[in-house]
């Protein structure tokens, strides 16, 4: 059961964060393992995890970039250094601890690349049988870094309704733990631990801005979470941390939401190269949206051209390769820094949840080799007509 | 007996039209209504629908072609 019977809104865990405030300790976090689960205490897992090594990632001071934004303040939590390659590891290693203790022992989701990868990741490392459901269409440089863990990768003919419906009647029909179906409610809790770890990077205090990629909107509602609950237990000041959304044009229905100053995230087609955000009918879409209103944030929506020209922007400016959800979260800042909704000193970070290589093709133009001959002269010569 | 947990979205010409009563009356599905928010030019009901499957599905089908918009109230599985 992953939703209220009577409201048929999604389920929310619970915490005693009374409990919380007595056990958990600066101290008691800084002593713990190098990665996302020494934050155990603030999640909602008993049995031993499933850890394939993901979190602490690093929180970068983002200095060339900020100054062509005219940012003198901006970070970038760069997680596409967890281990298959993007921020699901958070969430999904909660997911799958939690699987474990309710005695599943197989877990699938239906994903076009990153849960997919990560599920099938996680799997491996605890033993348990994985199915993998993708749409026919994605990507074979995708499939290849799903199949490598040897799940079963099921390819789903049809579109992507075919592969909700299909995956909502297989969650009914097996006993399964289905990742972003019935183990939601503690999936949308590893993603907290983003919040926590900037917190503490930055030394114990909150942002003053975040901006972060929305697709379904939860991931984004649990970074604020995460530092709201870090001021709740009394480990930093209260957070008034402005919390902005980043979608792409083509899939922004929180955005266009935001923008039309309405309650009801009205769902879309998506229509957009930004895949690993493309996502229609977001499940917590009003939740995200409460929470850039309440924190005086905000939504923005930018072009696949200015997605892309955002991963190269980052890429040739601090030496990450993101996604492209990367791309719109530059982009986007790029739009709220022009416009002075991001002040030029206020302490900004920018969270870049996905490595560039599993979508390389996106920005492929950007491949124009110098072509020489094996000689000084032909060197000489071809980098004088470029320059 | 199947249930189907759906959320119906209406553009603005049919917000005064008795979609849901017939729904209820011509395909011998039971709708019932949890949570709602209408306004003068949109709309939206996240509703359980009960009944044979087959009888569902029909019912989804013909409110679709009258111009609604149905999605399942979970949201989309299919994640990045």
């Amino acid at each position: 059961m992953n939703m209220c019977e009577f409201c048929l809104s999604p389920l929310e865990v619970v915490y005693d964060y009374k409990a919380m405030a007595k056990a958990v300790k600066r101290e008691t976090i800084a002593s713990g393992p190098f990665g996302m689960w020494r934050y155990r205490d603030l999640l909602p897992v008993e049995g031993k995890e499933v850890d394939i090594g993901s979190g602490f990632t690093p929180l970068v001071r983002a200095e060339r970039l900020g100054h062509e934004l005219g940012l003198d303040n901006l970070y970038i939590k760069n997680d596409c250094v967890n281990p298959t390659y993007s921020f699901k590891d958070r969430p999904v290693s909660v997911a799958i601890t939690k699987a474990r203790e309710f005695g599943f022992d197989t877990i699938a989701c239906a994903s076009t690349g990153n849960l997919a990868a990560s599920v099938a990741g996680h799997a491996a490392k605890a033993g348990m049988r994985a199915y993998v459901f993708v749409p026919a269409d994605v990507e074979p440089g995708k499939l290849v870094s799903i199949a490598i863990y040897n799940p079963t990768l099921v390819t789903v003919k049809g579109n992507y309704d075919a592969v909700n419906r299909l995956c909502g009647q297989l969650a009914e029909k097996y006993p399964w733990g289905f990742i972003n179906i019935n183990l939601r409610p503690y999936y949308a809790e590893g993603s907290k631990t983003l919040g926590y770890e900037v917190a503490e990077q930055l030394g114990w205090r909150a942002p003053d801005c975040v901006v972060y990629p929305a697709a379904s909107g939860l991931s984004f509602t649990r970074v604020w979470k995460g530092l709201d609950e870090f001021a709740m237990i009394g480990l930093i000041e209260p957070v008034e941390t402005h919390m902005f959304i980043a979608q792409a044009a083509g899939s922004s229905p929180i955005a266009n939401a935001f923008q039309a100053g309405t309650n009801h995230v009205h769902p879309v087609e998506p229509q957009t190269i930004v895949k690993s955000i493309a996502i229609g009918n977001p499940a917590d879409g009003q939740y995200a949206l409460r929470i850039a209103r309440q924190s005086s944030g905000g939504a923005g929506a930018v072009s696949d051209e200015e997605a892309l020209a955002g991963i190269k922007l980052l890429a040739q400016t601090e030496g990450i390769f993101g996604e492209a959800a990367g791309g719109v979260v530059v982009a986007v800042l790029k739009k709220l820094a022009a416009a002075g909704q991001i002040k030029k000193d206020q302490l900004t970070v920018a969270f870049i949840t996905g490595a560039g290589p599993r979508t390389q093709d996106t920005v492929a133009d950007i491949v124009r080799p110098v072509v020489v001959e094996p000689t000084v002269a032909s060197f000489e010569e071809a980098v004088a007509a470029r320059v | 007996m199947a249930k189907k947990q759906v959320m119906f979205t209406f553009p603005q010409s049919l917000i005064k039209e008795p979609i849901i009563y017939t729904l209820d009356h011509a395909f011998n599905v039971v709708t019932n209504i949890r949570r709602a928010d209408v306004s003068d030019n949109k709309g939206w009901v996240v509703l359980e629908l009960e009944g044979e499957e087959e009888e569902i599905e029909r019912g989804i089908a013909w409110v679709k072609n009258r111009g609604v918009r149905v999605d399942p109230v979970s949201g989309d599985v299919v994640e990045g």
